[in-house]
């Protein structure tokens, strides 16, 4: 066996999967911790405590940031660049391009969140950061695609595997959204400051076609292909439809860059993008579905793993999340829903049941499998992973319901009238009765950042375990050579 | 016709697999996007709207690096409510010189759109210092460090500049200010001259005296000088009910 593990750190590279998956735990324990805070100054307005630093509107783009690109970003590097290996049975091309895709994500992340926390800020959500960062992330994007392109030009296999496609797509997408979502002029070359390239409808059309992207390529493309991988992984089973899985990639990757303007309904957009952009949104049900069909179907004949596997309920509650979220999105997507949901916290509840729901929990699932097999050793307690789901699980539905609650609250008292045909509420009277569920809010996101840090602990004392079950193996080891 | 598609012959080939994508993911923005710079109709025509003063520029920074777009709106939609409540919706012309658009996503505040005179610049200067003195029930953050810090309009020219080459019409030669005249008047484009930026902000900070306190300059008479124009350009007494209809 010791022999085996050799040679399969040498056959692949292991070390830069491992970098980014432990940071990708240590990112989420801090955007989950900023996100909880700044929910909570939404409760307790105290909490901004007169500080630039730390006041709601400079602190939600570290939050997101931190989240999308920190946490989420992580897994996607670990996890594409463990798939890419394990599938093409090939070592990444380059450890060096590695390592700097590495150093450079993570110098991005902070600078991107020190610049939030003084002012610099792009104003454009989930791209907030100013033009310097921007190109450090660019050359930072285009390693990582010959990085990713190459080895898979490398593999030993005529097919590439289909987690692949999804992670290429979402390369591909993001470096075509990053570039002409930040096109900028700066004020001058020693400035952070910057003025987008485009103004007011055309601009908001790029920023809000990006915004879409990055969670339909980010946080979905990305997350399919590691699904893709790490179901049937842990599953045991091969994926359910292989046809499935060619014609919901295409459908999804052609579909998605049209949706963006249903974020934009009833706005000063012409009519005709936001309607074709609606239509689209419909259509686009059925894709995201395949692919929630196509990985929960994996386990048929296998349900009984629900039962006995935490990291199988991590995955199989991921994908309903999916499900239940594409599904929430078209009909948000309506222009009818829209006129109410639009504005009000609806829009971030359905944000997070995708976030939380899908994107994060897909994540813990595959990251359980994978962590313990970098280090070549067991899950330090299991009972810590099944106490992490019940929390994240529970953490979730009590945000979603909060902001559910709240957010038609707030649809419904903006527009309803008196019997003279006055407005019924001030506005401040809604915001009065937002307070029991943005309290609400900030407790489900405590339970779910206290699952989050129970898994992080859980990973560190299973690398801990791994690292002195090796270190014991090769005392073994030398003993008996010093005997023959 | 014999043609045997396989799609095998894409899985196999890293090449075609990432051209193929490519096409697939381009379409979309193409369609949706690229037209609205050529459309006409995209932005009505309509008199009044002019580009920001440098105060109100500075403002606008401001409001941006303070992140208010994160829980204020700066688009009315057309419905009954928003209009009782916020006014006429909103314009495409009436952000056409925004750089970046502020329309926001979110409105745990109100709408800022038409914001423009509807408050005394005093209740903005307290408001925004302690919003909880004006309105009890608000959660809005504090920020006293806006009236205590003085605005730093050293590189006004330089943000004009910047402005200037991504198309909004500050001018920095005669025949660029002779055709801002035309445009806008000869009020509106002495303002709009980057040559004069510094003294012209220094003027209207001191003329409008925003926040109240005479001694100097500060980051609250900026924001406030911006809050005030918000949504005020267009003089819809002027504009038949659906005169806005068709651009829609």
């Amino acid at each position: 066996m010791a022999v085996t593990t050799y040679s399969g750190t040498e056959r692949y590279n292991f070390d830069i999967v491992k970098k980014f998956a432990v940071m990708s735990l240590v990112w989420a324990v801090v955007g989950m911790f900023v996100g909880v805070y700044i929910a909570s100054e939404l409760a307790w307005p105290l909490l901004n405590f007169d500080s630039p630093y730390f006041s709601f509107g400079r602190f939600r783009p570290v939050h997101t940031t931190t989240v999308i690109f920190g946490f989420g970003g992580s897994a996607l590097f670990a996890t594409s660049y463990y798939v890419v290996q394990r599938t093409c049975q090939t070592r990444l091309i380059s450890d060096g391009m590695a390592s700097f895709t590495f150093w450079g994500w993570m110098a991005i992340i902070v600078l991107a969140d020190i610049s939030y926390v003084l002012g610099y800020t792009q104003s454009r959500e989930y791209a907030e950061m100013e033009w310097p960062i921007d190109i450090l992330i660019e050359v930072v994007w285009v390693t990582y695609l010959i990085l990713f392109v190459g080895t898979i030009m490398r593999r030993k296999q005529p097919h590439i595997y289909v987690a692949n496609w999804f992670y290429l797509s979402f390369i591909l997408a993001t470096a075509l959204l990053h570039t002409f979502n930040n096109l900028a002029m700066p004020i001058d070359l020693f400035s952070m400051k910057s003025y987008s390239l485009f103004a007011g409808t055309q601009d908001a059309m790029t920023q809000w076609w990006y915004g879409h992207n990055a969670v339909g390529f980010f946080l979905t493309a990305a997350f399919l292909g590691m699904m893709y991988y790490f179901v049937p992984k842990q599953a045991g089973r091969p994926i359910y439809s292989y046809r499935l899985s060619i014609v919901h990639f295409w459908a999804l990757s052609f579909m998605y860059m049209w949706v963006g303007a249903h974020h934009l309904h009833w706005t000063a957009l012409p009519d005709w993008t936001s309607s074709l952009a609606a239509a689209f949104s419909i259509l686009l049900l059925m894709p995201s579905w395949g692919g929630m069909i196509n990985g929960i179907m994996t386990l048929s004949g296998a349900w009984d793993k629900l039962r006995t596997d935490p990291i199988m309920r991590f995955m199989i509650v991921a994908l309903s999340f999916y499900g239940m979220s594409t599904f929430e999105g078209p009909m948000m997507s309506l222009k009818e829903v829209n006129a109410l949901s639009h504005y009000t916290d609806w829009t971030v509840g359905h944000v997070h049941s995708g976030a939380l729901g899908w994107v994060a929990m897909i994540s813990f699932g595959s990251l359980y499998h994978m962590m313990p097999k970098l280090w070549d050793t067991k899950i330090y307690s299991q009972k810590l992973v099944e106490a992490h789901f019940w929390l994240a699980t529970i953490g979730i539905v009590l945000y979603i319901v909060a902001m559910w609650i709240s957010g038609i609250t707030q649809g419904l008292m903006w527009r309803s009238f008196d019997e003279f045909g006055n407005l019924q509420y001030s506005f401040v009277e809604s915001v009065v009765e937002m307070m029991p569920f943005y309290a609400m809010r900030a407790i489900g996101g405590m339970f779910f950042l206290t699952g989050t840090v129970l898994m992080t602990v859980n990973m560190l004392m299973t690398i801990r375990q791994g690292k002195r079950e090796s270190a014991a193996l090769d005392a073994r080891l030398a003993a008996k050579m010093a005997h023959a | 016709m014999n043609f045997n598609f396989k799609h095998e012959w894409i899985e196999t080939n890293i090449g075609l697999m990432a051209v193929l994508t490519m096409l697939a993911i381009s379409v979309g923005g193409l369609v949706e996007i690229a037209p609205l710079f050529f459309i006409d109709k995209t932005i009505e025509k309509v008199e009044g709207v002019r580009p920001y003063t440098p105060l109100e520029q500075r403002g606008r920074d401001i409001f941006q690096r303070e992140g208010c777009y994160a829980c204020h709106s700066q688009m009315i939609r057309p419905f009954r409510d928003e209009k009782l409540r916020y006014g006429h919706y909103s314009l495409a012309a009436e952000s056409q010189y925004d750089h970046p658009f502020q329309w926001g996503s979110k409105r745990t505040g109100p709408d800022l759109a038409r914001v423009g005179g509807k408050y005394s610049n005093e209740w903005h200067v307290q408001h925004m210092v302690a919003p909880r003195s004006m309105v009890p029930e608000s959660v809005m953050p504090n920020y006293p460090w806006l009236l205590s810090t003085p605005l730093d309009i050293s590189d006004t020219a330089n943000r004009m500049k910047a402005l200037r080459k991504v198309g909004v019409p500050y001018s920095l030669s005669q025949a660029e200010f002779d055709a801002n005249v035309t445009q806008f008047g000869e009020t509106v484009a002495r303002q709009l001259h980057i040559p004069d930026a510094q003294k012209n902000l220094v003027e209207q900070a001191n003329f409008g005296n925003y926040d109240g306190d005479r001694s100097g300059i500060s980051e609250m008479d900026a924001l406030v000088a911006y809050l005030q124009v918000l949504g005020t350009m267009v003089d819809f007494s002027k504009y038949t009910d659906d005169a806005f209809v068709e651009f829609r």
